[in-house]
């Protein structure tokens, strides 16, 4: 059990733990959260896989960096889909 | 419809468990990579004009990726801003708390130099555009909320241009490399210098859309039927 396999497990956590949110919460903010949740897993599982044994692969890496990036403009979008269009009942 | 939705709050979680499972078994009894795409991104290091591997991959073996991955933060911004009913009024910026106005005071010079930094540093170790972006429009939100900088409206038309530059200039460079063969396959001898090129517009760029993606959901939400504030509510 290396690190790298730890991280992808820890991974599979966060995005099993975030479809879940995604399906069974209300709110659209709490769903955009585990939404995010499901991204990271997926970042934490393609990151550890490439490096589980022992050495760190860069291009995985590489392919993380701009996913995070492009993840946090989407967040952004999404929020401000959600606060316009989203939750009419309570706004 | 109660029981209905308590059999939904039962069998969802014993469903994504079930998925979970089946994800860890498959990530243990995954085979190794049948290709070798650490010993290919060693093996062109030295024609790659930096020597950190992540930036080369980022901006020489992948630099598409990174092109169309900056196209698709601008159309997030872009869409954020088409989105968004404009606010009636040009939203004021309120005055900070004076113990967060003194630290953005000392911490925002210090950030953009730690940006600096991090843009050099991407040749040779972690570092690059993406992390000095950040590091750029974690400043610009520390200094809307000490009240140092107000919220985006309309961005003017120098931001806007601020906003493409970095794009413009990978691009620019994308075009003119394309009449040597390929898209972004730099000569070697000034791969170097045009990825630094890059991401010093990047940096500048990716800073602004960053804290655009905060600066322009700042400002509080209009309400539709035109009652104003929430204190004025019947």
């Amino acid at each position: 059990m290396t690190p790298g396999l730890i991280f992808a497990l820890a991974g599979v956590g966060l995005f099993v733990l975030g479809l879940g949110g995604v399906i069974l919460l209300a709110q659209s903010l709490r769903r955009i959260l585990a939404f995010n949740l499901m991204g990271s897993g997926v970042f934490l599982v393609l990151v550890g896989l490439a490096q589980r044994d022992g050495n760190p692969d860069p291009v995985p890496q590489a392919m993380v960096l701009t996913g995070i990036v492009v993840a946090v403009a989407a967040t952004a979008l999404a929020l401000a889909l959600a606060r316009q269009f989203g939750d009419r009942e309570d706004a | 419809m109660k029981g209905h939705n308590l059999l939904v709050r039962l069998v969802i979680p014993i469903l994504a468990l079930v998925l979970g499972g089946t994800l860890v078994f498959a990530i243990l009894d995954l085979a190794a990579a049948p290709v070798d795409l650490r010993g290919m991104v060693a093996a062109r290091m030295a024609v790659s004009g930096v020597t950190h591997p992540v930036t080369a991959v980022l901006l020489n073996f992948r630099g598409y990726d990174t092109l169309l991955e900056v196209a698709v933060l601008l159309l997030a911004l872009l869409g954020i801003l088409a989105v968004l009913r404009p606010v009636a009024t040009t939203p004021v910026s309120r005055p900070g708390l004076p113990v967060l106005e003194t630290l953005a005071g000392m911490a925002v010079p210090l950030m953009v130099l730690v940006a600096g930094y991090l843009l050099w540093a991407g040749a040779h170790r972690p570092g690059g555009a993406f992390q000095a972006g950040a590091v750029l429009a974690a400043a610009g939100v520390l200094l809307h909320l000490a009240g140092r900088l107000p919220a985006w409206v309309s961005p003017p038309m120098f931001l806007r241009l601020g906003l493409g530059f970095g794009f413009l200039v990978f691009l620019t460079v994308a075009a003119l490399l394309l009449a040597e063969g390929a898209l972004l396959r730099y000569p070697p001898a000034h791969a170097g210098v045009l990825i630094l090129l890059i991401e010093s517009g990047l940096t500048l760029s990716l800073g602004l859309i960053l804290a655009g993606l905060y600066l322009v959901l700042a400002p509080p939400p209009r309400r539709e039927d035109g009652g104003g504030e929430e204190s004025g509510a019947p």
